[in-house]
């Protein structure tokens, strides 16, 4: 076991990974001689080369589309856009071509990529550095995505990310980066995509959460046992698709009651597959409607700390929500 | 008296072509309209709902294509690319087969509409619909290849329309500045639909830019299958040396309209289309093959017959093939097991 922050055990998958796999190969803006701006692969362009650890030009679309190229050649891209919020020009390679090439080739070619973003707010970061854009990707069929919460979901996911035949979404909340460190095992530890975690049980309520949202979500349950006497039950969803409906579901029928808590906006967000999951299946469980709580209905994270508080999910939102579920 | 040769006039020795070769790429020239062709008369016959052509640009695809070796070198070519994937390995049963959108069609199974190839065992990239985007994937292959240190180099193709998307410039910037293997083509007809060269192209040559990249752009006949080959050649010889990327702008005609779709009449005076004619590719190479003295009237025939027999044995065969099951459109959205 070794103590380390989220951002330590992505560096420390991809040095693993890149030990074990010779395919294995890391693209994207700065990610070479500097190490990436938030330093996640500090110090494996000198362990591992230029052409493995590959600085490209400001290009997100070539980043995308060059990563699909060398996947078809049999390489094992591990791309990063600096900022979920700069994916845009990536969209078109992300969504037409990565998702789409092994159906519309009839399994004929295969994509393993992964595409790293740090993702969220809370960072001073404004509208253009600070996006929760995960719901472009999880509606869009052929992809996997994944949104790891602690160090050891970080490093066994992005483990599994790059063995995975296909192209996964990786998002990276960058306030939990260096926000604590935790135990992560040695050695080859994979998390399976497609499992959520029962962070913590609970009889009460169920709060589904992922990424900085777990962390949020377990110190409101420990505020509302201490203060309310309920006992939460925090289920970090992990990989949002394919998502884990079965641990979703009989974490209801134990406490009939949900909700869903996610920093992205509400309309169209990842709540709402959550809720109607929830709501198709899970229906006899339910002894109160499904309870999203989300990021507001403005285009981005406003910049001066008021606004930015306003605007950000933390655990006594949270604690806020899960009392008025947990009255009705 | 080697002067006296006529075929030494034709030049395709000085470029390391034997007269056979120069007859096979006249050859998938033939095959590749004539499948074109059938394809055209299978729509208005009803038997396929759409197609969109290559004709006026199987110099430029054989041409530009003929350096590039099978099975080692990639191609990620474009909806007009017959000749292109025919010269790199797909069969005329292969094109039939994709446009009838049969179940065990090579390029989709019949999940993909007409006009988008693609053959993971001929190294030939999948085609989507979005243009351009597969200039991206001609430079990650290269990018590949150069990561590994592979001889391989990696070739695609796109019309001047294409030219103009955002994709391009960050393919060529990327490759310029890696000197990546790879060969850009493109087939410039200097009609985006129904948009002239004039209103798509600033400066009006797609090749000029390539010296923004770094590296060399070059403007060549695309009706002449051998000047294509000769750039295209030292286009290959320059990326297998390590030296870079080469864009090769290839002036070709649409001889039809955009696609079964549209009517170029509505756009394109009717002298400037009836004109075309005289610039297929098709009869300017037999009559050079003719002069040179390595193409009679009877060998002529014979070959059109030969390949007028294989169409009609492709269609045949293709016809016959399974329609896809609809218990099978589900599968393949990610991998499934050990398959």
């Amino acid at each position: 076991m070794a103590e380390l922050n989220i951002l330590e055990a992505i560096r420390l998958a991809m040095d693993e990974e890149m030990e074990r796999d010779p395919d294995v190969m890391l693209l994207g803006e700065d990610v070479g001689r500097k190490g990436g701006v938030f330093g996640a692969t500090e110090g494996l362009w000198a362990k591992y080369g230029d052409k493995r650890v590959l600085d490209t030009p400001l290009s997100e679309a070539l980043i995308a589309g060059a990563a699909m190229g060398a996947a078809m050649y049999g390489l094992r891209p591990v791309a990063e856009m600096q900022f979920a919020d700069f994916v845009y020009p990536a969209f078109n390679q992300i969504v037409s071509e990565i998702s789409r090439l092994r159906y519309r080739s009839n399994n004929s070619f295969g994509l393993p990529i992964v595409i790293r973003m740090p993702y969220g707010g809370g960072v001073h970061g404004a509208l253009y550095h600070s996006q929760s854009n995960e719901t472009y990707f999880t509606s869009t069929v052929g992809l996997k995505v994944v949104a790891p919460g602690t160090p050891a979901d970080a490093k066994g996911l992005l483990k599994a990310s790059i063995r995975d035949p296909d192209p996964v979404m990786f998002f990276e909340h960058k306030k939990v980066y260096r926000l604590f460190r935790a135990d992560v095992p040695d050695g080859d530890h994979v998390v399976p995509i497609g499992r959520a975690d029962v962070a913590r049980p609970g009889k009460h309520l169920s709060i589904f959460c992922y990424g900085y949202m777990r962390i949020c979500a377990l110190e409101a349950a420990e505020m509302l046992a201490r203060e309310d006497g309920l006992e939460a039950e925090v289920v970090d969803l992990r990989t949002l698709r394919p998502l884990d409906t079965e641990t979703l579901l009989a974490s209801v029928a134990r406490t009939g009651r949900a909700l869903v808590v996610h920093e992205a906006n509400r309309f169209g967000g990842f709540g709402a597959e959550v809720a109607a999951t929830i709501a198709e299946a899970g229906f006899e469980s339910l002894d109160a409607p499904v309870t999203r709580l989300a990021g507001p209905e403005v285009p981005g994270v406003p910049y001066h700390h008021n606004l930015e508080d306003w605007f950000m999910l933390n655990p006594a939102k949270i604690v806020e929500a899960a009392r008025s579920l947990a009255a009705y | 008296m080697a002067e006296l040769d006529p075929a030494s006039a034709l030049g395709h020795r000085e470029l390391g072509l034997t007269d056979e070769d120069v007859l096979s790429m006249y050859g998938h020239m033939l095959l590749a309209r004539a499948v074109d062709e059938r394809m055209w008369l299978m729509q208005r016959a009803g038997k396929i709902p759409f197609i969109i052509s290559g004709q006026g640009h199987e110099a430029a695809q054989v041409g530009t294509t003929w350096p590039m070796r099978r099975n080692q070198d990639w191609m990620a070519p474009y909806y007009r690319s017959i000749a292109s994937a025919i010269t790199f390995g797909m069969s005329a049963e292969d094109i039939i087969t994709a446009h009838l959108a049969k179940g065990d069609d090579v390029s989709s199974g019949g999940r993909q509409m007409p006009g988008h190839y693609g053959a993971a065992r001929n190294n030939i990239v999948s085609v989507s619909s979005p243009v351009g985007t597969q200039v991206l994937h001609a430079v990650g292959l290269a990018m590949g290849a150069w990561v590994r240190g592979d001889d391989m180099v990696a070739i695609t193709s796109f019309g001047e329309g294409t030219s103009n998307q955002g994709e391009i410039h960050e393919g060529m910037n990327f490759a310029g500045v890696h000197k990546l293997p790879v060969i850009f083509v493109c087939e410039n007809n200097g009609w985006a639909i129904s948009v002239p060269l004039e209103r798509q192209v600033g400066g009006l040559s797609v090749a000029a830019r390539a010296e923004g990249y770094g590296f060399p752009g070059v403007t060549v006949d695309g009706g002449d299958p051998l000047a294509c080959y000769a750039v295209a050649r030292a286009a290959h010889q320059r990326a297998q040396r390590g030296d870079g990327p080469t864009l090769i702008e290839a002036r070709v005609v649409r001889l039809t309209s955009h696609s079964s779709d549209d009517d170029q009449r509505r756009y394109r005076d009717p002298a400037e289309v009836e004109e075309l004619k005289e610039h297929d590719p098709i009869p300017f190479f037999s009559n050079r093959l003719r002069a040179a003295g390595l193409l009679t009237d009877e060998a002529d025939a014979a070959l059109r017959a030969e390949i007028k027999t294989e169409i009609n044995e492709a269609q045949a065969q293709a016809e016959a093939r399974p329609d896809p099951d609809a218990a099978t459109a589900h599968r393949w959205v990610y991998a499934e097991g050990a398959d």
